[in-house]
């Protein structure tokens, strides 16, 4: 008897490369029970990565075309394919380093555009495939390969950010909130606009050794302890909020997609009916 | 009840850790990777919750509905 969600993977390649305990094969299992709730046909959608442990999630193992790009440049990539494809869905999952880091500037300005991608940032704190160093979501004063006198730099809140870009769906979850993070990557999937969902996530082996979380259950109670509800940080100071994860929906909003509007604007000129 | 795939199982033990019911445990043996999978102690602990499932990064754990409790 098998698991009834091979049939959305590439099953002669699995397991998956990642550790064990990894939140991204959580992730990965996300998303594909959102994909089965929804119903939607995997060949229409189109995953788009960049470089990490958290590119690895739907490239290669999700049965769906998938373009594995260069460090940071997934939502280049990704906005190309949607201006391209517009009936298609974009998805795009990636790690903090890759969309926080190197592609940030990619990010706040696709956001700012609305364009209709679904976007899914893997925030495990750290460079984790190339050895753990400092990223820009990594906590301050933690240790890591590349701050080894601990983190002098305070991290990034990337979903607070991309909200304030405008993004028209924006959300945080972590692995622990796992069927809040389905539920949540349901309703991005049918956002029309840019869709952003920071998944907070474990990773023992390059994070955790060097701040006590060893394994993938010890960072699941530790998100379960640390986490606040959205609605309930309203009601903090940003000194008990300190160090805390505030989950749940952080905008939603009906901006007019991207491509939309440019096709709009290309109908027009064409016609002679525009500016 | 509780349906373990051994081969793609890593041995994180997140399922048992989080398992409302207690219905699983280590295996005292390893599985063909060399890591040890879960063993389940008693399908009747199980009340098909799905929690092992969700939080399974490997896909390596499910639950199928028992032919009696879908008859009802």
């Amino acid at each position: 008897m098998e698991h009834h969600l091979l049939k959305y993977l590439r099953e002669e390649i699995l397991p998956t490369t990642h550790c064990p305990g990894c939140g991204c094969g959580q992730v990965l299992n996300a998303f594909v029970n959102a994909i089965d709730t929804l119903r939607i046909d995997p060949r229409g959608i189109i995953s788009v990565t960049g470089i990490g442990c958290s590119s690895w999630i739907p490239s290669p193992y999700f049965k769906g075309d998938t373009l594995h790009t260069t460090h940071g440049r997934a939502i280049a990539f990704a906005t190309g394919v949607k201006v391209i494809r517009p009936d298609s869905n974009v998805v795009v999952i990636a790690g903090d380093g890759d969309l926080a880091g190197i592609g940030g500037n990619h990010l706040i300005h696709a956001a700012r555009r609305n364009v209709g991608l679904t976007v899914y940032l893997v925030n495990n704190y750290i460079y984790g495939m190339t050895g753990g160093q400092v990223s820009p979501t990594t906590p301050f004063g933690v240790v890591t390969s590349t701050t080894p006198y601990t983190n002098a730099e305070y991290p990034l809140k990337i979903a607070e950010l991309v909200a304030a870009a405008g993004a028209n769906y924006v959300a945080r979850w972590t692995t622990y909130h796992i069927r809040k993070l389905i539920a949540s990557m349901e309703e991005a999937l049918q956002t029309k606009g840019f869709a952003f969902i920071e998944i907070v996530s474990q990773c023992p082996v390059a994070y955790g050794r060097r701040v006590g979380l060893r394994d993938g259950v010890a960072f699941m109670e530790y998100f379960k302890e640390n986490s606040v509800s959205v609605r309930k940080s309203k009601t903090m100071s940003e000194e008990e909020l300190e160090g805390k994860i505030v989950v749940g929906r952080l905008a939603r909003r009906e901006r007019v997609e991207f491509t939309e509007s440019l096709r709009k604007i290309i109908e027009e000129q064409r016609t002679g009916t525009g500016a | 009840m509780i349906i373990i795939d051994e081969r793609y199982c890593k041995g994180c033990s997140i399922c048992i850790h989080f398992c409302p019911g207690k219905a699983l445990e280590v295996s005292k043996e390893v599985n063909s990777r060399g890591f040890y999978a879960p063993k389940v102690v008693d399908q009747a602990e199980c009340t098909s919750c799905k929690q092992c499932e969700l939080y399974c990064p490997d896909f390596a754990i499910f639950i199928v509905e028992d032919a009696e409790s879908a008859d009802g």
